[in-house]
Formats: C-alpha cells, structure tokens, sequence
C-alpha cells in the first residue's frame, strides 16, 4: 500500500513539486525563536538563585501554613474585615469611574484613523504603554509619597493604572469603526467634535463599555492588595493579620477577597448579558 | 417661524431614560464613595504641593548603582521566564481537562475550579503566601506567577477549545483515531494560534508583574524599588520606573515580532 502510494509520488508529474507550508527563511525564523526561548529558559534556571532545599519542602511548609490558618476566624469578619472591604470597593469602582476620564483623551489621540498626527499617536501610545507597565503597586507607593497614605492614594493608583488598559483597548476600537458614517458626516461639514460625538462614539460604546466593566472587575481584585503598601482597604487588614502571624485572620481575609472577587465577576457576567 | 421650529427633527442619539437613569445613579454614587472615603480638597492641594516637591527630588535620575538595577532586572527577567515556561505547560493539560465538549461534567468542573482559584487571588498576595511558605527570593516569585499564569491560560485555553469546530474533531474520530490522536489533529490545531497569543499576553503580563513581588520578598527588581521608596532615593526611583517601562516596552515589542513570525 505504502508501496504503492509512492510509487505514484514518483509517477505523478503534478507531485513533483514540493508542498511546504513555510519557506525556508520562515522555517529558520521559527527555529531561532524556538532556540532563543530555550536558551533564555535555560539560562534563567541555571542562574536564578533558587535554594533547592526550600524547594523540597515547599509542599511541606504549604501544608503547614494551611494547618494555621484553620479554622477560620469568622468573627474577625464584622471587626475588622467588612469595613475595610467596602473600602476596597469604593476603592476599585472611584478608581474605574476616574480612569474613564482619563483613558479618553489618550484613546482619541492614539487611533490612527481619527487623530491623523503621527506624532500625537505615539506620544499617546507612550503614556498609555507608561501607564501600564507601572505596576498598580507601585503607582500606589507614589501615591502614598505623595498624598499619604490612605484611599485616596489608593484610588489614584487604581485611577493611573488603568488609564493605559481603557486608553489602549479604546483607541483599537476607534480603529475599527467603519469609514462609511464619518465620511458621511464629513461630507455635511461637520466638526472634529460632532463626527466623534455621532459618528465615532455611537459605534464605540457597546465596546467601551465592556471595556470599563471588565476594567472593574480587574480593579476589585488589585485594590484587595494596595493595602500592603499603605494605600487603604482590605490589604491593610492583610497586612496587619500578616505582621501579627494571626493566620486564622489571614485566612478570613483571604476567603473575604476571594468572594468578592467571584461576586465581581458574577456581576460582570450579568450586567454584560443584560445591557451589552 | 414657530412651525419650522416645531418641524425641526429630533436630535440624533438622544440618551433614552433608563441611560439617563444610569448615568444619574453612577453620579450619585460617585459622590457618595467620595464623602466616604474621606477625600478632601485641603488635602489634595498639599499632596500637589508635595508631589512637586517629589518630582523635583526625582530628577536628575541617580545612575550610580547600575549593578543593583542590573541584578534586580536580570532576576526579575529570569522570574518571569521561568514562571511563564512552567505555567504554560501546565496550563495546556488543565485547559484540555476544562473544556466541556471533550471532558466528562466532573472532570470539567475540577479542572474549572482550580483555575478560579488560580485567578482570584492577586499575585501579590499569592506571593505573599509563597515567601511565607518557600523563604524569601525568586522562588517565592516563580511560584506565584505560575499561579497566575495557570489561572489566566487555563481558563481562556478552555474555552477556546470550547469554541472549536466539531466538524474536524468528528472527522478525525471517524478515521478511528484514538483519543489522543483527536485531541493532537483534530483539537490542537484549531486552538493552537489561540494559544500561543494568550501565552504571548501572559509572558508581557508576567513580565510586568515579576518587577512588583519584589515589594513582598519574592524576587525581582522591586525589592530595590521598595527599599529605595522607603529611603526616600527618589532619583533612583525614577531610574528604575523608567527601566522597568524601557523593559516592558521592549518586551511588548519582541512579543508582536514573535506573535509575526508564528502568525498570530
């Protein structure tokens, strides 16, 4: 049978040419970034300093922790945590709401097809990609430099952060309007202002809108720990319960992020279903 | 003159009640978290006050210890390959087990509910956790970027799998492939453009994350960062939040080079 077929593969002119999916050069391409991955994997483990004895009794010491944390401390619940996690929604939804201010300006500048400046899109894109690569953390530790510690540290943080993320993902969805309307918009003579205002934002606002809600959610979850570095809500009750090794604590804080963070996303979910 | 006032269209996309409604209540609320959380205006001022202060003290960027930023930067480098690598791998088998049209419902849901609690908790708190349990260093840092990683790949690998046709998945089983064979021809290929973009996402992610579990102990440039924050060497704050973005922004271009060359 194998025979047979190539056999034919040698007759058949028409299979004389070889089907390759990728060229040579293409090939070679793939290689070296398959090799380049290798050696960077490589070379980081041999060069990380990874002390092999915690590493064997990490499942041990995992355990451990575990077993202090039980049982729970529910009490601890109305003392200390409910407070602090109303803190942390304020925190996330202030920080969101603020972000959205923010994003626009950078996100009209940045799309290409509306802002036909080449210069005015990459410094944009600058501050956007500036924005996101400074850690929410570490925006936070500014904050707190500068305002003190406390919420509203916190929330600019949250504010700063995210501007890169809605700036970014808006600026593509501009992108991806399409030409017909604002060129009809254009023809009647209209402004800068009203093709944004009718033309562009009726078509970007299903998207805009997911874009802050899925936002939201990100910023529940990274406000729970601004607390650490000073910066209010519920990071600061895992902060002290840390410090004090009142694990039991800990583990009712943990357990109060964790479903927070899984009501959050349930709420995304719904609010996406029924208004988007 | 009255009537052609009165013939005048309506306005174009004018906000209907219930947007009006919306926008009322995020308003209100907006005032509310603020009076709240205490915010004040006195307070603001100062802090702008300070903030120039802060940003004078900034510049000139001190750039008299490189090797400190170097070393920070090559451990945080070296975290977020590692974490990346490991965490990719396994997210590939937790995927396939998560996805619903090839598992069985338990399988599914086990698979399912350790990437929620892989995702829901922060890195940093992770970590935390981590360096509590393994000791201080880049191990703790691995460890819990891995979490995240798994988290993040698994849940979006699933459900791409999800959304496979099922037309090529039933051809290959009608050749009599077995399970395996399915999951390689049929399965695989449809997802693995997918997949390589949420691991190129999560390698950038990883990246930007493996400079901040410094702050908690576990490696990387932001235990310079953190200490430098708390001896007030705010030059040389700067020049590490300008590395970290310099980093980042290269990394994010080798990614699309890389996301060209796979044709992603």
């Amino acid at each position: 049978m194998s025979e047979a077929a190539a056999s034919m593969n040698h007759s058949a002119p028409l299979n004389e040419r070889l089907w390759q999916r990728h060229t040579l050069a293409q090939k070679l391409l793939r290689f070296a970034v398959w090799l380049v991955m290798a050696a960077a994997i490589v070379q980081s483990l041999r060069t990380i300093e990874v002390i092999p004895e915690f590493l064997y009794d990490a499942p041990e010491q995992m355990g451990d922790l575990l077993q202090r944390m039980w049982p729970i401390d529910w009490a601890y619940y109305a003392d200390g945590v409910h407070a602090a996690l109303v803190e942390t929604l304020h925190i996330a939804s202030l920080g969101t709401l603020l972000s959205m201010l923010l994003a626009v300006p950078f996100g009209l500048l940045v799309a290409s097809n509306l802002t036909r400046h080449r210069m005015l899109n990459a410094v944009a894109r600058l501050v956007l990609v500036s924005t996101r690569s400074v850690n929410s953390l570490i925006w936070a530790l500014l904050f707190v430099a500068v305002f003190g510690p406390g919420p509203l540290a916190g929330t600019l943080a949250i504010a700063f952060r995210s501007i890169g993320f809605v700036g970014k993902l808006m600026g593509e969805a501009i992108e991806q309007t399409p030409r017909g309307p604002i060129e009809a918009l254009e023809a009647t003579g209209a402004g800068k202002g009203a093709q944004i205002w009718y033309g562009y934002w009726p078509q970007i606002k299903p998207a805009f809108w997911s874009i802050v809600l899925l936002r939201w959610d990100i910023n529940v979850r990274e406000s729970a720990v601004l607390g650490l570095v000073g910066a209010g809500g519920i990071g600061m009750a895992l902060d002290t319960a840390l410090n004090l090794f009142q694990w039991q604590r800990v583990a009712m804080v943990l357990v109060a992020i964790f479903a927070v963070v899984v009501i959050a996303e349930v709420v995304v979910t719904q609010v996406r279903k029924r208004v988007l | 003159m009255n009537a052609i006032v009165a013939d005048r269209p309506t306005q174009a996309f004018r906000a209907g009640v219930g947007a009006r409604l919306a926008a009322l209540a995020i308003l209100l609320y907006a005032l509310y978290a603020i009076f709240q959380l205490d915010f004040s205006w006195a307070r603001f001022v100062t802090g702008l006050d300070n903030g120039a202060k802060f940003l004078g003290r900034m510049f000139p960027p001190d750039v008299s210890k490189l090797d400190i930023l170097w070393s920070g930067i090559r451990e945080s480098l070296q975290i977020a390959v590692l974490a990346s690598a490991a965490g990719i791998i396994i997210s590939l088998p937790i995927g396939l087990l998560g996805a619903r049209n090839l598992m069985p419902a338990g399988v599914t849901w086990t698979a399912r509910a350790l990437v929620v609690l892989c995702r829901s908790l922060h890195p940093v708190i992770v970590a935390i956790l981590f360096v509590k349990a393994v000791g201080f260093g880049a191990l703790a840092g691995v460890l819990s970027l891995m979490v995240a990683t798994v988290g993040f790949i698994g849940k979006l690998f699933a459900e791409a799998i999800e959304e496979i046709s099922a037309k090529q998945v039933e051809a290959v089983r009608a050749t009599g492939a077995s399970f395996m064979n399915v999951i390689l021809f049929g399965v695989l290929p449809q997802v693995l453009p997918r997949f390589v973009g949420f691991s190129t996402y999560q390698l950038d992610s990883n990246l930007r994350n493996s400079t901040m579990v410094g702050i908690v102990g576990a490696g990387g440039v932001g235990g310079a960062l953190f200490a430098a924050f708390q001896r007030f060497d705010y030059d040389f704050v700067f020049t590490i939040l300008a590395t970290i973005v310099a980093l980042v922004f290269i990394g994010e271009v080798l990614v699309n080079a890389v996301k060209k060359v796979f044709h992603v």
